[in-house]
C-alpha cells in the first residue's frame, strides 16, 4: 500500500519536474540556424574539395604541373595537364580537372602540394542535376572565383 | 416574427461556431507547432506570412486540393462517416458552452449531460474510420482507442458527479455564475472537498484521454501504427479527422474552465467600484477566452513533455489511480455536503 502512494507521489514529481523543464525550454532562445537564411562560417580546417590557390603577384595558379597531386591522389580524381609556353623556363599549367565523384576529401593532394597550389575550399553548398556537374574545371574556378 | 429571429439565431450559431471551430482548429494546430519547436528551441513555421500565420492557409488549402483516396475493400460508407462523427458532435457540443453571460446558443438546463452525450460519440468516429478502413493498423487503432476511451470515461464522469453535486445544477452558465472571483473557482472550492485541486487535474486528464491526446495518442500512435484509425484518411477527410480532434480539444478546455475555472468570469471578481472601463475587471467574453488558451497551451505543452506510454501503463494510471481517487472525492464530496450544508 506504501508503495501505492509512493508511486502516485514520485510520479507525480517526476512529471512535474518535466513539465518545468520544457517550459524552461519554450523561454529560452532558439538555438537553431535559420539556414537558407543564415549560413555557417566554415572553420579553418575544414575540408571541402579542392581548390586552386591563385598566386598574388602573378595572377595566375601558383601550380607548377609536377603532378604530386596526381600521384598522390587514392582515387585516381585529379588530372593536371600543363604546357611549356614559348620562351618560358618551367611549365604553365593548362588544365586542372577534380573528379568530385570519386574524391574521399583524404587529403593527401594538399599535403604533397609543395608550391601550397591547392587549399580545401569551404564550399559545402554542392549541389547538381548531373554527374557531369561535379568534375570540376579548377582553373575556371579559380578565375571565377578571382574576378567579381 | 418570433419565427424569424429564431432562424436568425440559429444561422447565427451555425455561421459562427462552424467558423470558431475551424479557425481554432487551424490556429491551434499553428500553436502545436509553434509550442513544440519553442519547447525544442527551434523557431517553427516562420516562412509563410509572419511568424508563419498564413501556414494554417496553405496547410488547408494543400489539404483541399488533395484527392479523396478511398481504399480497396474499405466499407465506403462508414469510411465517409467517420471523420463527419467526430467534427459533427464537437461543433454540436457548442451549443451550450457559455463564451459569455450572453453569449450562449442554448442555454440548455442540462447542458453538461449534453456534452458528455456528444463527446461519447467522439470514440464512435475512432471506431468506425478504423474498422471502415480495412486496414489492421487501423483496426488495432480503432479497439485500443476504445478502450481506453472506456477506461478514462469513468473517472471523468465521476469527477463530473462529484462537481454537479456540488454545484447542484447541470445549466453550464449557473455553475459559472456561482464562481464570481478566484477564491469561489471550484478549483479553489475546498469547503466543498479539500481535493479540489486533484478533481481538477484527473478532469484534465481525462479530457486529455478523450481527445486522444498524447501521451494518450493511442489512437494516432505514429510510431508503431502508422496513423492509427487515420492511416488510409488523406485529402479533407484527414483534415476534417484533425478539425475534429481539435474541436474536441477545445470543448473539454472550455468544459474544465467552466466547471473549475470560472468560465467567463474575472479572477478578480466585480470590484463595488469598479470603472466599466478597466477591462480587465469585467467579466466576459475575454476571460473565457484567456483561460480556454491557457488550457490549450498547457495540452499541448504536455505533449511535446512527455512521450508516449505503453498501453498498459495508460489503462493502470485510469483503472489504479485515477479511478479510486475520483470516487474517493466523490464519498467525501457528499459526506461533507451532508455535513456542513444540511
Amino acid at each position: 500500500m506504501s508503495g501505492y502512494f509512493n508511486d502516485l507521489f514520485s510520479g507525480t514529481k517526476s512529471l512535474a519536474v518535466g513539465m518545468g523543464i520544457t517550459l524552461k525550454y519554450f523561454f529560452e532562445p532558439v538555438v537553431t540556424l535559420q539556414y537558407p537564411h543564415e549560413t555557417l562560417k566554415m572553420t579553418p580546417r575544414f575540408r571541402g574539395h579542392i581548390d586552386l590557390v591563385k598566386d598574388e603577384e602573378t595572377g595566375e595558379s601558383k601550380c607548377i604541373v609536377c603532378g604530386m597531386c596526381q600521384k598522390a591522389c587514392p582515387s585516381g580524381c585529379i588530372t593536371v595537364e600543363g604546357e611549356k609556353k614559348e620562351g618560358a623556363k618551367k611549365k604553365t599549367l593548362s588544365s586542372y580537372t577534380l573528379d568530385f565523384t570519386k574524391c574521399s576529401l583524404c587529403g593527401l593532394c594538399v599535403e604533397n602540394c609543395k608550391p601550397e597550389a591547392i587549399t580545401f575550399s569551404k564550399d559545402y553548398n554542392l549541389a547538381g542535376p548531373s554527374r557531369e556537374a561535379y568534375v570540376f574545371d579548377l582553373v575556371k574556378r579559380m578565375k571565377e572565383r578571382c574576378s567579381p | 416574427m418570433g419565427n424569424y429571429t429564431e432562424l436568425l439565431r440559429l444561422l447565427a450559431y451555425l455561421v459562427g461556431i462552424i467558423a470558431f471551430a475551424a479557425l481554432n482548429a487551424a490556429y491551434l494546430v499553428w500553436l502545436e507547432r509553434k509550442e513544440a519547436a519553442h519547447i525544442q528551441r527551434r523557431i517553427g513555421p516562420k516562412e509563410v506570412g509572419p511568424y508563419g500565420l498564413l501556414q494554417p492557409l496553405a496547410d488547408g488549402i494543400k489539404l483541399m486540393t488533395k484527392q479523396l483516396i478511398v481504399p480497396a475493400g474499405a466499407d465506403v460508407i462508414l469510411f465517409k462517416v467517420a471523420p463527419l462523427l467526430i467534427l459533427a458532435p464537437a461543433i454540436a457540443s457548442f451549443v451550450t458552452i457559455p463564451f459569455s453571460e450572453t453569449l450562449v446558443a442554448r442555454n440548455i438546463n442540462l447542458g453538461l449531460l449534453m456534452i458528455f452525450a456528444f463527446a461519447s460519440l467522439n470514440v464512435m468516429g475512432v471506431l468506425i474510420g478504423g474498422w471502415g478502413s480495412n486496414n489492421k493498423y487501423a483496426v488495432i487503432s480503432a479497439a485500443r482507442a476504445v478502450s481506453q476511451n472506456v477506461a478514462y470515461e469513468i473517472p471523468m464522469l465521476i469527477t463530473a458527479i462529484t462537481m454537479v453535486m456540488v454545484a447542484g445544477t447541470m445549466n453550464l452558465n449557473e455553475i459559472v455564475m456561482q464562481q464570481p472571483n478566484i477564491f469561489k473557482w471550484y478549483i479553489f472550492r475546498f469547503t466543498a472537498s479539500p481535493l479540489m485541486p486533484v478533481a481538477f487535474l484527473i478532469f484534465f486528464i481525462c479530457s486529455l484521454a478523450e481527445t486522444n491526446r498524447a501521451p494518450f495518442d493511442m489512437a494516432e500512435a505514429e510510431s508503431e501504427l502508422v496513423a492509427g484509425a487515420y492511416t488510409e484518411y488523406s485529402g479533407m477527410g484527414f483534415g476534417v479527422f484533425f478539425m475534429g480532434e481539435y474541436a474536441n480539444v477545445v470543448i473539454g478546455c472550455s468544459l474544465a474552465t467552466i466547471l473549475f475555472l470560472g468560465g467567463w468570469q474575472s479572477p478578480f471578481g466585480v470590484p463595488a467600484d469598479a470603472h466599466w472601463s478597466l477591462f480587465l475587471f469585467k467579466p466576459g467574453i475575454l476571460w473565457f477566452l484567456i483561460k480556454l488558451y491557457l488550457l490549450c497551451f498547457t495540452v499541448i505543452w504536455v505533449r511535446w513533455t512527455y512521450p508516449r506510454t505503453q498501453f498498459y501503463g495508460l489503462l493502470n494510471l485510469s483503472w489504479k489511480y485515477l479511478i479510486p481517487i475520483s470516487l474517493f472525492n466523490l464519498l467525501l464530496t457528499g459526506a461533507m455536503l451532508k455535513v456542513f450544508q444540511s
